[in-house]
């Protein structure tokens, strides 16, 4: 296929890899924030081409694996009523809440559907009216445009029975709170391409200069990637911290500005719990008063137990580029794709699924 | 879920501005997907789809950059 065929071929990936070698003259710890590039550089064995001196640790970037137990809670809770079609992207079915999961909620008898779009549930929504469609609105700034959209139409068609369960994460904030960590590893990053599609990358600006570490806008190709940890390699090894954009035919510097305007209309920022790591100021999106009638927690008001948060599980530490999946001692044990007691266990996206998934390759790559 | 892949625009379809959509191409697989976000794209142009919206139109020069570099790279090694 166009424009991913020509990124994954071996030679021009071993290419580029020597040239990240070649740059390499001492120990750096470069963080990928997104789940997709994660998933890339295991998939491709990317760690396992470079010098043993340049670590990369996997960043918060997968919107299932921060998404807070209380938000599943309350999703499973909504789900539970007789009237409601709740609808979900796929992967947050499977992402353990404290008591089980959307999945098993289903099983239960309740009306979860699988949906690509949140079209699709506004679509439901108009041929249903007896019902009361939910949608689940997580993600990050990817996400967000396509999720208040559906806000907007729903709103222009006077739909009744339609609303949002909303948990919006921005990553910037999420960036700013790992630069300010005392004892951060991280000392660049790459930025992830779709976010930075729809958002640019002016606000990264600040934060390179604030925490003097390079930012490079990063697409999710292995080509992508590699070329990526050149460009901040090249940086780190000149002492420079600037923010780069090696993704380029896909982001410009001001990002997709109908997208945002709709963001703008429909979402306010707010304060943001993230799954493993705790609540971040400014780091999430919320609906303005004006869509509050498309609120599912305004409608539904669900009540639910103070969630038991202890698994066991170190997705937090992971997130913070402390650790790696396979330092967690419940890896590959009690936590598995088909039993996961985190949620970066459950989506491919998830740091943990990626590295069980891939784990020959990993038992290699690691040093 | 996150991961928004490139599609060729096969053909634009009616609907209002928030609502106009395209028939894009991922390899063999045709979806319908939301133009909304790139009122410039046209038939023919690859656009990158997430969650059923096309969010960037992809720029064919920047693309090439990459492999320019590689060849360059190769040029030197030659010598
Ligand atoms: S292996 Fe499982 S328990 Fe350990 S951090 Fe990953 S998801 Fe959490």
């Amino acid at each position: 296929m166009k424009y991913l065929d020509e990124y994954r071929q071996r030679s021009s990936i071993h290419k580029l890899a020597a040239q990240v070698n070649d740059t390499v003259t001492r120990p750096w710890t470069i963080m990928e924030v997104c789940g997709g590039q994660t998933h890339a550089i295991v998939k491709y064995g990317l760690q396992q081409l470079l010098p043993a001196q340049l670590q990369l640790v996997h960043g918060p970037g997968c919107p299932v694996c921060v998404t807070s137990l209380e938000i599943i809670d309350k999703a499973i809770a909504i789900a539970a009523r007789p009237e409601v079609v709740f609808c979900s992207f796929g992967d947050m079915l499977r992402v353990p809440g404290s008591n089980g999961d959307l999945q098993s909620a289903k099983a239960a008898g309740a009306d979860v559907r699988a949906v690509y779009s949140p079209l699709h549930a506004v679509r439901l929504a108009e041929e249903n009216p007896d019902r009361e469609v939910v949608f689940f609105a997580i993600g990050f700034e990817t996400t967000a445009p396509a999720n208040a959209m559906a806000a907007f139409l729903a709103r222009r068609k006077r739909l009744r029975n339609f609303s949002l369960l909303v948990s919006h994460f921005l990553v910037p904030p999420a960036i700013e709170s790992i630069g300010s960590a005392a004892d951060s590893r991280v000392q660049g990053f790459l930025a992830a391409g779709h976010v930075c599609a729809v958002m640019g990358y002016e606000e990264y600006l600040p934060l390179a200069s604030k925490f003097r570490f390079p930012i490079v806008v990063t697409g999710f190709e292995p080509l992508d990637i590699l070329e990526g940890i050149l460009m901040c390699v090249r940086q780190l090894e000149q002492g420079k911290h600037e923010v780069q954009n090696q993704y380029a035919r896909a982001v410009v510097r001001s990002g997709n500005m109908p997208a945002r305007s709709m963001l703008e209309q429909v979402f306010e920022v707010a304060t943001q719990d993230w799954r493993g790591v705790g609540s971040i100021g400014n780091s999430g999106l919320q609906l303005r008063s004006e869509f509050a009638e498309f609120d599912a927690l305004k409608k539904f008001r669900p009540v639910i137990a103070v969630p038991e948060t202890d698994s066991g599980c170190i997705s937090g530490q992971i997130m913070l580029g402390h650790n790696k999946p396979s330092d967690c001692p419940h890896f590959g044990r009690e936590c598995r794709p088909e039993h996961p007691l985190g949620a970066p266990m459950v989506s491919t996206e998830g740091a943990c699924a990626a590295y069980h998934r891939y784990s020959r390759q990993v038992s290699t790559n690691e040093h | 879920m996150c991961l928004g892949i490139p599609g060729r625009i096969e053909a634009i379809l009616d609907g209002s501005p928030l609502e106009r959509s395209g028939r894009v191409s991922f390899g063999g697989i045709t979806r319908e997907i939301n133009l909304a976000y790139v009122p410039e794209a046209a038939v023919g142009d690859y656009v990158i789809v997430h969650v059923g919206f096309a969010i960037s139109r992809v720029r064919e020069d920047e693309a090439q950059q990459i492999f320019r570099y590689l060849e360059e790279i190769g040029e030197l090694d030659q010598l």
